[in-house]
């Protein structure tokens, strides 16, 4: 028993090590709040004129635009998480050092879950302001956020994976990512109708779907990083 | 036992076979010189010792570990230094260097230490490491070897980039890893600082490693 | 690399072990008995069952619809058990098997969301239907099975193609069942027909006919796969001969 809590310990400790690594990173190279923020933003807007700036329409439409935005981000922040590896041979350092497979592929999905988090952040209050969206139920809305980010996080951080070092990568990601995060867009979007009381939806059922769609990716992410590491 | 034992092994990069069936023994306490052009297979060699390719044929054993059952095991053992440095370009030379001592489980402390022996001035410490000179980032990128104190090392083109200083530095590291009984294995293709280190000198060309050149 | 598949056999019969076929006797006899198993469904699904009573003619779709949705899961199953496989043991053969079902799937699988469509302009008057839970997730898993065909085609060695397609292989079998129960949940006004077979509504005929497709379906794909299979057995030999070939005109470079 003793043991088992010191691999836990030590395992959260890489964790922590690599997400932390991966959000300086960011932090420092401004991607996520030079470009990915701004981006979010622009899609907002670029939906509005896409609908002709027809408020019941916008309203309605509020919760799928907000979480379709998220998945693009969630693709360009997987991206760059793949990216910030093969520059200068930088994943190297990973591979030689021994770290657990699984602890590097939970740190770059908490650094990538994070990211979408101040996404998630920027966008609400985006739909609230451009939309005329109003909150009724912050609780869900946040819950629902953390459990669908740290979805498309892992799924994407493994699928990621997938790619890594190879050519196309930039564009084989999406045809890989999109249709597995299918169940996150339906359920983000029907947690986020119930907290912005557009649909009498029960929204924390669709959490339990995506705390379920976590967990099993984050499992397969555990599982199959490991050879995907070596094969790099 | 042998710090590299290679026997006929093929490496392919993609459908390449860049190792085509090289042999290669080295002994702790040795400084081998792998010599060959361009493209002869030198760094898929010191890639391949570092457990970081996978083996298509032939055998290997590095450190006692089977190359083909468990590269992860002789990944943790060894230092290797690329064409590239591995260091992450946003973060500083201590940052870098911090990261690796605590991911390879090893005491942080001893990473100022490192970067002042490889002669890396404190004001760039704390530099994000893509605003040093290619020369500053090999040096940092020789502490990272350092401070895991490596049973093998593996060194592609050590002097290349480096000032006269730097030079000297690289080769007196060499020959102190190896009397302290680190095998040391050195790839370059030009004549120049690592001929008098060596206590043996291996010829690569088309994925094969020769008899010693004289 | 060639492909083997679109070689002249003659070429490559020298330098592979065994027949440079995909073909065996008994791949011939399969093939046969599955032609003749069309010929008979179609038969009897276009002439001889009577039409439906509500649905008319439309119902016939039935004959190809659901034998090809079955084959798609089928195949894709074997996609999954071949990625686990292929990861858990690093078994080549069933790498092979993977590879040869994900293609058979992606073929079935477009079948049956063209024959979906087609039955369901002409039942619910449009095309496609959101609601339907199950041509939803068919079409979910369609486009898993071509990004699992695209990484496949984007090259490496062959162990690294294997994994990336594992690995693709493992989460789309893994999340496909989240995708179900989320398309269900959130559409819980499925159009899509009770299962007609279990409650016992066909007739006799109609019955009879469709468990005749499901068994030539299973052949076609067992067929299918076979070959799919060889061709993939052989174009790893010949993948393998050329890396031969190499690492002899590597060593030759250097006089060796």
């Amino acid at each position: 028993m003793g043991l088992m809590w010191r691999d836990l310990r030590l395992l959260a400790g890489d964790i922590g090590l690599i997400a932390a690594k991966d959000l300086r990173i960011e932090w420092r190279a401004r991607t996520t709040l030079g470009q990915v923020l701004p981006f979010a933003l622009l899609v907002l807007v670029l939906f509005g004129f896409a609908l002709n700036a027809n408020r019941p329409t916008l309203e309605l439409a509020t919760p799928g635009l907000l979480w379709m935005t998220v998945l693009f981000a969630t693709v360009v922040a997987v991206q760059r998480s793949v990216a910030v590896e093969s520059i200068d041979g930088a994943g190297r350092m990973l591979l030689l050092s021994g770290m657990a497979p699984a602890a590097a592929f939970g740190g770059k999905a908490l650094a990538v879950a994070v990211q979408l988090l101040a996404v998630v952040a920027v966008l609400l209050p985006g739909v609230v302001l451009l939309y005329g969206a109003e909150i009724e139920s912050l609780p869900l809305a946040v819950v629902a956020s953390l459990a669908a980010t740290a979805g498309l996080a892992a799924a994407g951080s493994l699928l990621g994976a997938v790619v890594a070092g190879v050519r196309a990568h930039q564009t084989v990601l999406p045809i890989l990512l999109l249709p597995v995060v299918a169940p996150v867009l339906i359920a983000a979007t029907r947690a986020f109708e119930d907290a912005l009381g557009k649909a009498a939806v029960n929204g924390w059922s669709w959490v339990g779907l995506l705390a379920g769609f976590t967990v099993v990716n984050v499992a397969l992410g555990a599982v199959a990083y490991g050879p995907l590491m070596e094969e790099a | 036992m042998s710090a590299v034992r290679l026997e006929g092994a093929v490496v392919l990069l993609g459908r390449f076979p860049a190792l085509a069936g090289a042999d290669l023994s080295v002994d702790p306490g040795e400084v081998v010189l792998v010599r060959g052009p361009n493209g002869a297979g030198k760094s898929t060699l010191l890639h391949l010792c570092a457990g970081l390719l996978p083996l298509s044929e032939g055998r290997g054993e590095v450190l006692g570990c089977d190359l083909g059952a468990d590269r992860a095991a002789v990944r943790r053992r060894v230092g290797l230094l690329g064409h590239d440095t591995a260091l992450y370009g946003e973060l500083s030379p201590a940052e870098n260097l911090d990261l690796w001592a605590r991911a390879s489980r090893v005491d942080a402390a001893v990473v100022p230490g490192a970067l002042g022996r490889l002669g890396v001035p404190e004001r760039l410490w704390a530099v994000p490491s893509t605003r040093l000179s290619a020369g500053q980032r090999r040096r940092v990128a020789l502490a990272a070897i350092v401070v895991r104190r490596p049973e093998l090392w593996l060194l592609d083109e050590p002097h290349a980039g480096l000032d006269g200083d730097g030079r000297e530095l690289v080769s007196d590291l060499m020959s102190e890893a190896a009397s302290a009984g680190a095998a040391v294995v050195l790839a370059s293709h030009e004549t120049g600082p690592a001929d008098d280190l060596a206590t043996r000198t291996v010829t690569m060309a088309g994925g094969t490693v020769g008899a010693d050149a004289v | 690399m060639s492909r083997a598949g679109t070689g002249d056999p003659k070429r490559l019969a020298g330098y592979l072990d065994g027949p440079a076929r995909t073909g065996s006797r008994f791949t011939f006899w399969l093939g046969a008995a599955t032609l003749a198993g069309f010929a008979g469904v179609a038969a009897l699904g276009l002439l001889v069952v009577p039409a439906d009573d509500v649905q008319g003619d439309t119902v016939r779709i039935i004959f190809v619809h659901v034998p090809s949705a079955l084959g798609a899961y089928a195949a894709f199953g074997l996609t999954a058990l071949g990625s686990v496989m292929w990861l858990w043991r690093r078994s080549e053969w069933w790498d092979i098997t993977a590879h040869a079902g994900a293609e058979v799937a992606v073929l079935l699988c477009g079948l049956t969301l063209v024959t979906g469509m087609l039955w369901g302009r002409p039942t619910w008057g449009t095309y496609w239907e959101w609601g339907d839970v199950r041509l939803v997730t068919t079409l979910i898993l369609f486009l898993v099975m071509v990004g699992y065909l695209s990484v496949r085609a984007l090259g490496g060695t062959a162990g690294s193609v294997a994994t990336r397609a594992a690995v693709v292989g493992l989460v789309g079998a893994v999340n496909i069942g989240i995708v179900n129960r989320s398309v269900n949940w959130w559409a819980n006004r499925t159009l899509h027909q009770q299962s007609s077979l279990t409650e016992g509504r066909l007739e006799d005929l109609t019955l009879l006919t469709l468990v005749l497709a499901f068994v030539v379906a299973a052949m076609a794909i067992w067929w299918m796969v076979m070959h799919r299979f060889r061709i993939g057995w052989l174009e790893r030999q010949l993948a393998d001969r050329d890396i031969h070939q190499a690492v002899r005109a590597r060593r030759a470079e250097a006089g060796r």
